[in-house]
């Protein structure tokens, strides 16, 4: 493949295009609610009318709110069909065809979507996720060409730093400085990977990116690959993805056969190969030691840094881990230019970030805001507020590694450094919105459970140290618990924290001490009078 | 090789380049509870006993697998991880059933003398009674699993001193447990070449050998001993 | 000086602490000066009195009387301890807890691996009432020492009492600390 060849697959691919789409979501959460189906009949419904040649159902993927779907977009006038169904879904040939119809329709300038800045979603939803031309139409791949043919890999990495990006898997490491240091690493192979493992209750921001855009990911590993000289590349992935991983599939199979994979790719002299690495379900496994070790095809469970996988990595060579979304950003910075991305979001946190909106909010579904917007903004502007007048209690970030900040710090903006001071984190980006009715304690056992349940059990704070934690809230559930118990939680939340192996450990307590921090008199009002 | 300079609550200690804080420190006599490290195997950092201050860092470091810095300032014994030890031993007596008095181990137990020497005198924690397997399947050795604090170091011996790797840890969490072969009876495992290796490096009562009865196990190590300075420091004579 | 109020209690242990007690020999002679024993095994009296000084107690809760005794004594106790391993952490009389409820203990005590085979009929009436879960004592009542050993020799429990009859703190420490 050259660039004459990519332009002109680009061409015949908009040229077929017909002039109006509809495009109907074919990622996991509609299909889940029968889209498929839905995309079937409407097909069939236009083979029977004279829109036949001019339009054309498109599967597409996710476009963001999931709670009213099956949702399907006209692409001409922007607007989306909601809780589209086999019953219904003739209203929406009659709004095609300019007649009156009976169905919920949303306006692209639907506060929902007002506030939203889509970098990472750029083609979620717009493209069909199963075709390389179809993504090579919206641009796809030049930006690879240009890396190959046009940059040094310095430059890249250059760029990458300058722009600010910082890892969107939960810590916020800067790429650019991570990147540089496998590039440093001195060794005959080195390795790429994304870790999609996406273990976190409640979270799907990159199952979705996965199963809409899934090329947009291998674009921006080979181009990493490039920049820190790996030859070798996996995806670990968790086998509770089976649309996302057959997406993949697909994928990694169309840009072999275009050459985007594998030897002197663009006809440059730089090799890459991808596979994927499927996961069993293990939340540990994306703690990236776990993960190599899951690759390496040994058990899963962490080991001590350093020496960190940058130097010694799988099977002892440098590694780059990476997470879906921090490489999903790698194309639109090398495109744009790192200045265009290091003027959005905040001073320390660039770009925007994509969370899973779930909760007591009257619209929930996956958004993406540049950092630096509000929570109050998150929750009642794109949320749209409590249901049926509810009053907001807390917001829920990090999931069990963050915490819940309460509704008097809504007006905090959401990036790395804020979070953090909150008690919580912006982890992957899962966000619960909770209501007044909500018992703080409860959910904090919630958090702990899925720690427990999940701790690998190497060490023993960990695998120790949650279970009696989940006991003692338990007892202060139950009623059963003493100001000696609750003194003893506390004490052995920091000792987990301090002490723990991994990251699952050191931020297990993370759910308890935040609900202490700012709900204390949730769990003393439930405490026994001492004997 | 060259020499780093540190100290340990203010006592300057040299080491070799290299050298981790905690074999420095065992080189200079100070002493720091360890479980899971057992000397010429890997170290796995997972007991988590040994972690030590470093600097003003709020972070506790394992001092077994931290690697001596020149200039660093270690601290072992503040009253903060005096306290953190504690409790995390305590977790562990609480977690399984390690009912001293009736052990094969009682009196030659590092389990029993690291609480003697931290200073336990009881549990903070409710015991949580779960009936663990004993498996006596084998002709020479068992297993009681009650007794077991996954420390690893029979995994590690028998992949890196033996080199069967007959034993490996199955499950997750709370229901971790160590097993031979693919979870089978270890009596009947095809890998084990009944070597012993691994009972005389489990820390408790946990494995041992058939037929000794309560306090009666002896772990008699100089065989193995040898056997680890040979792999490690390639010297073959005793 | 006035006498301390002195007791000793036996829980669910096998007594072994007690005897360890009597171990102490000749010394019991010198602490016989010190304390007035109000309550023991060793002694007649059927109720524990008000205002006991120091109190040991050897063995787990385990029934029902134990549990409603513990409550009482620390009630009327200025100084509990835990005196041996049944009492600090359930030991040997914890181990049925690993087989679940009690009954499941006598089936196994009783029946299955007895040669006896029955299960004796039990007037509840006249004895207490196992509790599901043998528990040591400060899993209930606050306790203020805890003097460890299966038994704890009497070298121990005479330093122990010494310190505690001289309002001092007993601190054991090495070999003074072991379990079992
Ligand atoms: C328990 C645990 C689970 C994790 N799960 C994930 C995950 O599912 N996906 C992910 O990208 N990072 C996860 N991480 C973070 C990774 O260890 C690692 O920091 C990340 O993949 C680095 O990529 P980034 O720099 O792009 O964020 C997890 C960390 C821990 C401690
Ligand atoms: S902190 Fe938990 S998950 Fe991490 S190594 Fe320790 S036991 Fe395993
Ligand atoms: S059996 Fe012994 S050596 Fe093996 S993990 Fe358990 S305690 Fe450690
Ligand atoms: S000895 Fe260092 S963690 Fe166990």
């Amino acid at each position: 493949m050259d660039l004459a060849e990519l332009l002109e697959i680009a061409e015949k691919e908009r040229r077929r295009k017909k002039p109006i789409e509809i495009h109907c979501c074919v990622a996991a959460s509609c299909v889940s609610s029968n889209s498929q189906s839905v995309k079937d009949k409407l097909s069939e419904l236009l083979s029977n009318t004279d829109l036949k040649d001019r339009v054309e159902v498109v599967g597409v993927g996710c476009m963001g709110l999931c709670s009213k779907g099956p949702l399907l977009r006209n692409s001409v006038t922007n607007e989306f069909y909601c809780h589209v169904n086999l019953d219904n879904v003739s209203e929406v040939l009659k709004d095609i065809q300019g007649q009156k119809a009976r169905i919920e329709k949303l306006k692209i300038d639907d506060p929902f979507y007002r506030k939203q800045m889509h970098i990472v979603l750029e083609n979620s939803g717009k493209i069909d996720p199963e075709s390389i031309e179809s993504y090579i139409a919206e641009g796809g791949y030049l930006t690879l060409y240009q890396v190959l043919h046009e940059m040094t890999p310095q430059e890249v990495i250059d760029e990458i730093t300058k722009s600010g990006l910082r890892g969107r898997g939960g810590a916020g490491y800067p790429t650019g400085l991570k990147w540089s240091l496998v590039a440093k690493s001195q060794a005959e192979k080195k390795f790429v990977v994304c870790n999609a493992d996406e273990g976190d209750p409640g979270a799907f921001m990159d199952r979705s990116v996965l199963e809409s855009d899934p090329h947009k990911i291998l674009e921006g590993m080979i181009i990493a690959a490039y920049a820190v000289g790996a030859q070798q590349g996996y995806i670990y992935i968790r086998g509770e993805y089976p649309l996302a991983i057959s997406r993949l599939q697909n994928a990694i199979k169309q840009a072999r056969k275009y050459g985007l994979l594998g030897t002197q790719i663009f006809e440059s002299n730089f090799d890459f190969k991808i596979d994927i690495r499927i996961g069993a379900g293990a939340f540990v496994c994306g703690e990236e030691t776990a993960l190599m070790q899951s690759i390496e095809g040994k058990r899963g469970t962490p080991y001590p840094r350093p020496p960190y996988p940058a130097e010694y990595g799988l099977w002892g060579y440098p590694t780059l881990i990476n997470n879906v979304e921090t490489f999903a950003n790698v194309v639109p910075i090398i495109r744009n230019g790192s200045e265009w991305f290091s003027k959005i979001g905040t001073e320390k946190s660039k770009g925007t970030k994509v969370f899973a909106l779930a909760g007591k909010v009257k619209k929930t579904g996956l958004i993406e805001v540049p950092m630096g917007i509000t929570l109050r903004e998150i929750v009642e502007e794109i949320g749209g507020g409590v249901p049926d007048g509810g009053k907001i209690k807390a917001v829920q970030t990090g999931g069990p590694s963050g915490g819940c900040i309460p509704a008097s710090k809504l007006d905090t903006p959401v990036d790395y450094e804020s979070l953090i001071s909150l008690g919580s984190m912006m982890g992957s980006g899962g966000m619960i919105v909770m209501d007044d009715k909500t018992n703080m304690v409860e959910v904090a056992r919630f958090f702990m459970e899925f720690s427990k349940d999940e701790s690998c059990g190497k060490c023993i704070p960990c695998r120790a140290g949650t279970y009696e934690i989940h006991n003692i809230l338990t007892k202060i559930i139950e009623r059963e618990a003493t100001q000696d118990d609750f003194e003893k939680l506390k004490l052995l939340c920091q000792v987990v924290k301090d002490t723990s192996l991994c990251g699952l450990g050191q931020s297990a307590p993370n759910p308890v001490l935040s609900t202490i921090m700012n709900f204390e008199e949730e769990y003393t009002s439930l405490l026994k009078k001492d004997t | 090789m060259s020499v780093k300079t540190f100290s340990i609550d203010g006592q300057i200690i040299s080491a070799k380049e290299g050298q981790t804080i905690l074999e420095a420190a065992r080189d200079a006599g100070i002493f720091i509870p360890t479980l899971c490290h057992f000397t010429g195997l890997t170290n796995v950092g997972a007991c988590r006993l040994c972690v030590v201050e470093i600097g003003n860092s709020p972070k506790l470091q394992p001092a077994c697998t931290t690697k001596v810095i020149e200039g660093m300032e270690v601290k072992v014994n503040t009253e903060r991880l005096k306290e953190y030890r504690k409790l995390i031993l305590e977790l562990l007596f609480a977690e399984r059933n390690h009912q001293c008095s009736v052990c094969v181990a009682n009196g030659n137990c590092e389990l029993q003398n690291l609480a003697i020497k931290l200073g336990i005198d009881h549990v903070r924690f409710e015991f949580r009674y779960q009936n663990y397997p004993v498996d006596i399947s084998h002709e020479l050795f068992g297993i009681d699993h009650n007794r077991c604090i996954l420390c690893t170091r029979c995994v590690r011996v028998c992949d890196e001193i033996e080199g069967a790797h007959t034993w490996d840890v199955a499950f997750r969490g709370a229901n971790a447990i160590v097993i031979t072969d693919m979870n089978q009876p270890w009596g009947e495992s095809e890998s084990c070449t009944s070597c012993g290796k691994c009972v005389l490096v489990c820390p408790t009562g946990a494995l041992f050998k058939r037929g000794v009865s309560v306090a009666e196990l002896q772990k008699d190590k100089s065989h193995l001993e040898f056997l680890i300075q040979a792999k490690v420091k390639k010297q073959w004579i005793r | 000086m006035d006498k301390i109020k002195f007791a000793t209690v036996w829980f669910g242990g096998c007594s072994g602490c007690h005897m360890s007690f009597l171990d102490l020999d000749e010394w019991l002679i010198e602490l016989a000066q010190k304390v007035d024993v109000v309550y023991s095994p060793f002694v007649d009296i059927k109720h524990y009195p008000d205002e006991v000084d120091l109190c040991l107690i050897e063995g787990a809760v385990a029934n029902e009387e134990h549990l409603e005794q513990l409550y009482d004594i620390r009630k009327k106790t200025k100084i509990l301890v835990s005196f041996g391993d049944c009492a600090l952490n359930g030991n040997v009389t914890a181990l049925r807890n690993l087989h679940g409820e009690p009954d499941k203990t006598l089936e196994l005590s009783y029946k299955s691996l007895a040669t006896l085979n029955n299960i004796p009929n039990f007037d509840y009436k006249k004895i207490a009432r196992l509790i599901k879960k043998v528990k040591p004592l400060h899993e209930i009542v606050k306790i203020d020492y805890f003097l460890p050993g299966c038994p704890p020799d009497a070298k121990r429990i005479k330093y122990f009492l010494e310190k505690l009859i001289n309002k001092e703190n007993p601190v054991l420490e090495g070999e003074l600390l072991k379990n079992g």
